[in-house]
Parts: C-alpha cells; sequence; structure tokens
C-alpha cells in the first residue's frame, strides 16, 4: 500500500463526510416536516372534533331554557263563553284565547287597528289557552277569580328575547318595532323570564317551535332499540356461535363468511330499500311503526354483532373447551356452559356498539315511513313514531328560525346518549374482559 | 281466539310440557335406581317434550299466518259477480282496500254497492272461520306433540343428542339470516328495477346524460316526459366522494403514522379517543353542520375572494364528509401499520435510515396493501353514504366537474324519490331502485376487491 493511494482514500473519504453531513441536514430537515405533517393532521382532526361541538353546543344550548310571559289572567266566565266548569264538552269549546287576548291588551292596553291586535296576540305561543284549559279543568274553583301565570312566548320573541344577551346585536327576525317596545317594557317590569324548558323533553313534534320537543322521538327510538336489541343480539350470537364452534370449514361456511363481510360494508340505504320492497310491500308490514323500524335495522346491525360476538368466543383459550370436553360435556354443553358465560362481556359491549349506530342511523328509516310528522308520543310497538336522527332531520329541514336552536339541542342529547353508551362500552371492555 | 292470546297459550303448553317430560323422566328412572340410569339428564328430557310441542305447532302457526290473508283475499274475489273480476293494478289494489274497510267497520256497508258489501260479509265470515280452525289446529297439534314425547320417552333414549341436533339446526338457521339479507336485497333491486328497464331501456339508463324523473301525470303536460339518464348521478356522487378522499387519506393516513411511530404515549391517550368521536357521530348530525355551518362558510370564503360558490356546493358537503372518514381510515391504517413486523423497521434503523425514510420507503410500501384496501372501502363508504349529502349537496343533476357547483348524487336522489308515498308502478319510484341495484353492485365490488386485498395482506405476515 503507498502513501500515495492512503491519500487519495482520505481524499474520498473527506468528500464522502462532506456529502454525507451535506444530504444529512436536508434529510433532517425532511424528517422534522414529515413529523410536522404527521402533528398537523392531528391538529386538523382534533380541530374538527373542536369545532363540531362548540357549533352545535352553541347553537344548542339555548333551546334547553324557554322564554315565559307573566300574564295576570282573568278567568271570566263571559269572555271564555262557558256556564259550567264541570261539563269537559263545554271546557273544550270554551273560548280560552281570548282570555290570553285579554290579558294582553289589558297589559298594553294602547293598542290600536287589527295589525296592532294581531301583533300583541303574538307576542304569547298558542300553546298558552291550552295551558289555561288544562288548569281550568283541574281546579274549577278558579272561575271568576284572577292569578299571574308565567306563559310561554312565540318562538319569534322567544329567538328575539334570547338574543338579546348575545353580543354582536339582537336578532329581530320577524318581530316589528312595536313588539320590541312591548318586550323592552316587559324586560324593565321584570315580567319577562327565562326558565327551564320541560317541554322539550316530554312534548312529541309541532310546528310550532316553541311547542315542540323529543319525547315523541326519544320514546320511538327507546322503542325501536329495544326491538332491535331483542332480535339482533340473540342471532347473531347464535350466528357467531355457529361458525366459531361448529361449522365445518367448507364452502358453504365460507360463502357464509363472506356475506356477512360484505353486509357489513353495504351502504345503509340500501337497507331501507330492502325494507320498503320486501317489508313493507310484500309482507305489508305498516309503515312508520317501531316494528319496522327495530326490523330494518336489526338486518343492519347484525353483521356488526356477529363479528364482534365472534372476536369475543375466539379470545375464550381453547383449554377451556378442552377440560369441559375431557370430563364428558358434550359439544354443546361446552359452549352453553362454558364458552358463552365467558364471552359474554366482550359480546355485550359489541352490542352495544351495534345499538350505538342503530340509534345514530337515519337514511333506512326515511324509506319505511317513519320520517311521518307525528305529534303523539308512541305507547306501543305498533304506533306510529319517529326516532331521533330523523327528528333532527325534520326540523333541520324546517323554515323557522326557532328551529335550528331545537335541532343542535335534539343533536346535544342524542349526542350524549351516543358518547355515554360508546363510554360503557369501553368501560365493560377493561372492566369485565379477561386477559388469558 | 285471536294470535296474540294463541302465541301466549302455546307458551304456557310449552312449559307444560317441559315440567311434564321432565318429571316424566324421574318417574322413568325411579324403579331403576335414580336418574344415573337415564341415558340423558331430565333437563333434557324436559327440553325435548316441550320442543315435541312447541316446534311444529309454531311453524304452522307462523305458515298459516303468512298465507291466511292472499287466501282469504282471493277466495273474496272469486266469489265477486263477473264485472268485477276483470280489474287489475291500482283498481284491484282500491277494490280490496274497500272490502277491507267495510269489513272491518270503517265504512258503511251502504256506502258502497251491495256486491262489495256482501264481499265484506264474506270476508269477515272467512276470517272469523279460519281463526277457529287455527285456534283448534294449534291446541290439538301441541297437546299431541306433548302426548307423543310423553309416550315415547324411555330410559334408553338420546334425549340430549336430540335436542342438540335441534339446538345446531338453530344456530345455522340464524347464521343464514346473512344469506337471507343479502338474497333479499339483491331480489328487492332486481326486481323493481327489472319492472323499470321494461318502461326505460337500460342502454338510456347507464348512458344516458340527462337526469330528470318527473313523468307526467297528464298526457298533455309540458316538459313532463322524464329522463332517466344516471351519468350526471355518478359524477356527482364521484366529485364529492373524490373531495372526501383527498380530505380524509392524507389527515387519517399521517395522523395514523404519526400516532404509530412518533406520538408518546400522553398524546396517543388523548388524540386516540378523540379522534375516534368523530367515528361516533351520527351521519346526520354531519349532514347539519354541513348545511348549516360549513356551506354557509364556504361560500362565504368563496365571495370573498371573487368566486361565486353554489350555497350547496359539492364542495361543502365534500368536506364534511371528507371529516367523517378520517377515523375510519386513520383506525384502518393503524391496523395495517401496526402489523408490519417490528424486525423490518429496525433494520431500516439500523442501516442508518431516519424514522420518515424507514416510514415512507419501507413501512408504507409494506403496509401498501392494507392501506389501499382501507381506502377502497372508505370509497365505498363516501359512494353510499346519504344523510350529509341528503341536508347539505342539492337536489339539480348537472354534469359538471366544478366543485363550487350543485351536484346531486346517486343516494340524493333514492331518498328524495322514495320518502313519502310512493305509487308503484311509475318510472320515477322504480327508478330509484335501479339506482339502488347501481350503488349495490358498485358498493359490493368495491367491498369485495378491498376485503380480499386486506385479507391477502394479513396472511403475509401472519
Amino acid at each position: 500500500m503507498t502513501s500515495h493511494s492512503s491519500d487519495d482514500n482520505k481524499k474520498t473519504a473527506s468528500s464522502n463526510t462532506a456529502l454525507i453531513e451535506k444530504s444529512l441536514a436536508r434529510r433532517y430537515r425532511a424528517e422534522k416536516r414529515f413529523q410536522l405533517y404527521g402533528l398537523m393532521a392531528i391538529a386538523f382532526g382534533l380541530l374538527c372534533v373542536a369545532v363540531l361541538f362548540i357549533d352545535i353546543i352553541g347553537k344548542g344550548h339555548g333551546a334547553f331554557r324557554q322564554t315565559y310571559i307573566e300574564l295576570e289572567i282573568t278567568y271570566d266566565s263571559d269572555v271564555l263563553g262557558l256556564s259550567d266548569v264541570t261539563d269537559a264538552q263545554q271546557i273544550r269549546l270554551a273560548d280560552f284565547p281570548a282570555l290570553v287576548k285579554q290579558a294582553l291588551r289589558s297589559r298594553h292596553g294602547d293598542v290600536t287597528g287589527r295589525k296592532g291586535k294581531r301583533e300583541l296576540n303574538a307576542l304569547v305561543s298558542s300553546s298558552a289557552a291550552y295551558e289555561l284549559q288544562d288548569r281550568l279543568a283541574a281546579n274549577p274553583g278558579l272561575l271568576g277569580s284572577t292569578e299571574k301565570l308565567w306563559l310561554p312566548a312565540d318562538d319569534d320573541i322567544d329567538t328575539y328575547f334570547k338574543s338579546l344577551r348575545k353580543s354582536g346585536g339582537a336578532f329581530v327576525g320577524r318581530t316589528s318595532e312595536r313588539q320590541q317596545a312591548w318586550l323592552q317594557a316587559l324586560q324593565e317590569s321584570d315580567e319577562i323570564r327565562l326558565q327551564f324548558n320541560w317541554n322539550f323533553f316530554t312534548s312529541g313534534d309541532s310546528r310550532e317551535p316553541e311547542q315542540a320537543g323529543i319525547g315523541g322521538a326519544a320514546m320511538g327510538s327507546l322503542l325501536t332499540l329495544i326491538l332491535t336489541f331483542l332480535l339482533s343480539f340473540p342471532v347473531g350470537v347464535a350466528a357467531a356461535v355457529y361458525l366459531e364452534e361448529f361449522a365445518p370449514k367448507n364452502r358453504w361456511t365460507d360463502f357464509i363468511e363472506v356475506n356477512i363481510n360484505n353486509l357489513a360494508a353495504v351502504p345503509s340505504i340500501i337497507f331501507g330499500l330492502l325494507g320498503l320492497a320486501i317489508l313493507i310491500n310484500f309482507f305489508n308490514v305498516p309503515r312508520s311503526i317501531p316494528v319496522i323500524g327495530g326490523l330494518v335495522l336489526t338486518l343492519m346491525t347484525l353483521p356488526t354483532i356477529i363479528i364482534s360476538s365472534r372476536a369475543a368466543i375466539k379470545s375464550v383459550p381453547p383449554s377451556i373447551r378442552e377440560a369441559a370436553i375431557g370430563i364428558g360435556a358434550s359439544p354443546m354443553q361446552v359452549v352453553l356452559q362454558h364458552v358463552l358465560p365467558l364471552a359474554m362481556p366482550g359480546m355485550l359491549t359489541g352490542a352495544i356498539i351495534g345499538m350505538a349506530q342503530a340509534l345514530g342511523e337515519t337514511a333506512p328509516l326515511l324509506m319505511i315511513g317513519m320520517v311521518a310528522f307525528i305529534v303523539d308520543i308512541p305507547g306501543g310497538f305498533t304506533d306510529p313514531a319517529t326516532v331521533l336522527p330523523v327528528q333532527i332531520f325534520l326540523w333541520a329541514d324546517s323554515p323557522e328560525r326557532a328551529f335550528v336552536e331545537k335541532t343542535s339541542a335534539a343533536i346535544m342529547v342524542l349526542l350524549a346518549f351516543l358518547i355515554s353508551m360508546n363510554t360503557v362500552a369501553a368501560v365493560l371492555r377493561k372492566r369485565l374482559e379477561r386477559r388469558w | 281466539m285471536d294470535t296474540p292470546s294463541l302465541l301466549i297459550s302455546l307458551l304456557v303448553l310449552t312449559a307444560c310440557a317441559y315440567y311434564l317430560g321432565r318429571r316424566r323422566s324421574l318417574t322413568l328412572a325411579e324403579p331403576l335406581g335414580g336418574i344415573r340410569h337415564l341415558h340423558s339428564l331430565p333437563f333434557y328430557y324436559g327440553v325435548q317434550a316441550a320442543l315435541w310441542c312447541g316446534l311444529p305447532t309454531l311453524l304452522i302457526l307462523v305458515l298459516w299466518l303468512i298465507f291466511d290473508e292472499p287466501l282469504i283475499t282471493q277466495l273474496v274475489l272469486a266469489s265477486l259477480p263477473e264485472e268485477f273480476q276483470s280489474n287489475v293494478g291500482p283498481d284491484y289494489n282500491l277494490l280490496i282496500s274497500q272490502i277491507q274497510n267495510v269489513a272491518s267497520g270503517a265504512l258503511a256497508p251502504d256506502s258502497v254497492e251491495p256486491a262489495l258489501a256482501s264481499a265484506a260479509e264474506e270476508l269477515n265470515r272467512l276470517k272469523g272461520f279460519t281463526q277457529l280452525v287455527l285456534t283448534a289446529i294449534t291446541l290439538i297439534l301441541a297437546v299431541a306433540g306433548g302426548a307423543w314425547a310423553w309416550h315415547s320417552m324411555s330410559p334408553e333414549q338420546r334425549a340430549r343428542a336430540q335436542v342438540e341436533v335441534v339446538f345446531k339446526l338453530a344456530l345455522l338457521l340464524c347464521a343464514c339470516v346473512a344469506i337471507a339479507t343479502t338474497l333479499g336485497i339483491a331480489l328487492s333491486v332486481l326486481f323493481e328495477s327489472l319492472r323499470f328497464f321494461q318502461s326505460v331501456p337500460i342502454s338510456e339508463f347507464i348512458f344516458g346524460l340527462d337526469w330528470s324523473p318527473q313523468t307526467a301525470i297528464r298526457v298533455d303536460q309540458v316538459g313532463g316526459s322524464g329522463s332517466f339518464g344516471m351519468v350526471p348521478l355518478f359524477t356527482g356522487t364521484l366529485l364529492i366522494s373524490f373531495i372526501a378522499m383527498t380530505v380524509a387519506v392524507p389527515a387519517g393516513l399521517m395522523s395514523a403514522i404519526y400516532l404509530a411511530e412518533y406520538a408518546g404515549p400522553k398524546l396517543r391517550a388523548f388524540a386516540k379517543p378523540t379522534l375516534e368521536v368523530l367515528a361516533g357521530v351520527p351521519t346526520v348530525v354531519y349532514g347539519f353542520f354541513a348545511a348549516l355551518t360549513v356551506a354557509p362558510f364556504v361560500r362565504d370564503v368563496g365571495t370573498g375572494v371573487g368566486l361565486t360558490v353554489s350555497s350547496e356546493s359539492a364542495l361543502a358537503a365534500g368536506l364534511v364528509m371528507g371529516i367523517m372518514i378520517i377515523p375510519f381510515i386513520s383506525s384502518l391504517a393503524d391496523d395495517v401499520i401496526n402489523a408490519v413486523p417490528q424486525t423490518l423497521r429496525d433494520g431500516s434503523l439500523a442501516l442508518g435510515a431516519t424514522k420518515s425514510e424507514t416510514v415512507t420507503k419501507v413501512i408504507f410500501p409494506a403496509a401498501l396493501p392494507g392501506i389501499v384496501g382501507g381506502v377502497l372501502l372508505a370509497v365505498s363508504r363516501a359512494i353510499g353514504e346519504t344523510m350529509i349529502v341528503v341536508m347539505a349537496a342539492g337536489m339539480a343533476a348537472r354534469l359538471t366537474a366544478n366543485p363550487l357547483e350543485t351536484v346531486t348524487t346517486v343516494t340524493v336522489q333514492i331518498a328524495t324519490l322514495l320518502v313519502g308515498d310512493q305509487e308503484f308502478d311509475s318510472p320515477k319510484t322504480l327508478s330509484a331502485f335501479a339506482l339502488g341495484l347501481m350503488l349495490f353492485l358498485v358498493t359490493l365490488m368495491l367491498n369485495m376487491v378491498a376485503l380480499k386485498v386486506v385479507k391477502k395482506y394479513r396472511e403475509q405476515y401472519d
């Protein structure tokens, strides 16, 4: 080896080092950039969650409180056109709106003209008259007396009054200047206030935003979900047991598996077509009832439940099965008495996740008539009903400004249910699932 | 007896059969010296008796209830005079519902023709008669089944084996529900589509460039001829799905990579479940968010820079759909990235590659089939997504690639055509099923390919 060649080597080595150092800086910059992209992606995702929730809560929190106006109501039998309070027929026909109108006129006496009167009467919700009716029917002694009552305001008034307290100017909407002046006066004398809106949770749907509630839709969701659970859980578990424990490895079993995996990814609206063509048109199941909703959602959630149940059964170690067979149990006894109880927590968490999916589903229910406008709260599985997500869809389509608030509030309730269901599933999984 | 009370009495009889069967097995075992000398446990003898009592009866009952109604209607119609016989189609349905209304008392008998009134009477008579026969058959069959089980019971009988065969069949039946569902979907969209293709040629449907499903009620109506070309719907669907994927794929993939390869345990514990919240939000909520928040925002931004943006732009719907799909992609990508063996990572790092080089040059190519499969599944979800586009995309079928314009999608059209009451003989309603068939076929193909790719990839490293 000559000194010349070693010199040469040194030279290439140093130029290599320079090259590497140069490229190293570039590579580290690329590394930093790559990390930054990752962080940006996560930040974008988190930002979306934040914006979504802040937007919904910001729009909807107001709906939990409702504007009420205090009025001095005189139960005047002449105004009501009523002679016998105990007569239900007369109570039904009596002119209760006139009581409200009279009370409003006596409070703001200076109103003249038809337009002014109409504006004045529009301060209070039309449901106020029904409230008075129920009150008088319950206490007939009130006839002829005078009392101060808080009555719900109309939705336009409600929206305007709530917007007064926000920064960024009041939302005038359909309220007139005269109405705003009256409200100003009411506010100064403390005759208008916000109070918790129980009505929103207990009543059914209505065309009037201030009377509309999610009670009916929530009940419909509950009935539909009960049916979905009762049908899909046993069938799903049975199918999972068959596929995991008994099915021979053949083409037929493969076919079933492919089917289940594909069904899990079929668009939900297709299940609505199935319900419409087969259940409604062929089997003549009536529309709009929880039974048909439950059936369609069962078919939709079944793949989810089967897949998660199979995972739960798979996680039971074979030693349990072998021990049971070793002491003389039949395969069916092994499954029913050992595998199923041990896999149950995993199956239940899967079922809860499936139910959460069913609770949030809208599209297939549109096809099978669960979008009908239903005021009454359903009392059974065969009463016409709608469900929470469909109610949200219907309200989102309504033109009244006040429905935006209602829709967001209904979304908040739905999300609260969904998040708590998913949390319960996560906690159950952590608590009950055994690691073998 | 009406059907519910019939079911309840059947249940009671079955419970009795279980109790009696179990007791009989104990009585049989007594002289032999205890239940050790029975082939099976007494429980199985009880269940066997209950099955004999309940199962055949239930089968008959269900079959009867399915075929009862149409059969009676046919009989009643056959009894009508000649002039009603030739009715077909909507008139036919009207006739039936008229008779049914009279029979149930919703219509007064003297408000319809006398022939119909007598038909209603006939209907009521037949209904009462069949219900009576059904009650008798059910009860006799249940008791006979129970008695047979009682009679044939013996200590040598393999009760457990027999019961288990029935159980196993029941399990198999449940597993076949999935096949029945697929079959039901295929048949329901196929048959209505075939009816649709009788009035609109299939080539016009697939290649037509114009979609306006309004058909004329009167012949002389203007502009009501109706055209059913699905091309603008599919381009609209693809446009929105494409926008969604350009949002979801980079965001989902990068966040999955960062969480799997870089993030510390604290960030992971916070970010992962928070991103997963997005997956649990119902689509109707996204639709509301898209229509009321994102769409006005997009329009304002667009007008701010001097563009004309429709208030129902494809961009808004696509953006929100992309947000919806982020967790879907990131959790699938997370799975496949974690499935890449650690040895590959270690080898690459040992050669001096930086982490990002390891990810892009080693892990990503190794995980590519799984990622492609996941993206295909996400595309199929985007194509089939309904509520976001129903609420935020428009109704106008326009052939455009401009994301700022309004487009409509296949699912929007299916939903709008089928909400509310429909008549099942107009091409307008039937076209929804033809669209459903196309949607089903497209998503089915995507899913099949995706599942196959994912499965093959999993086997590679297992």
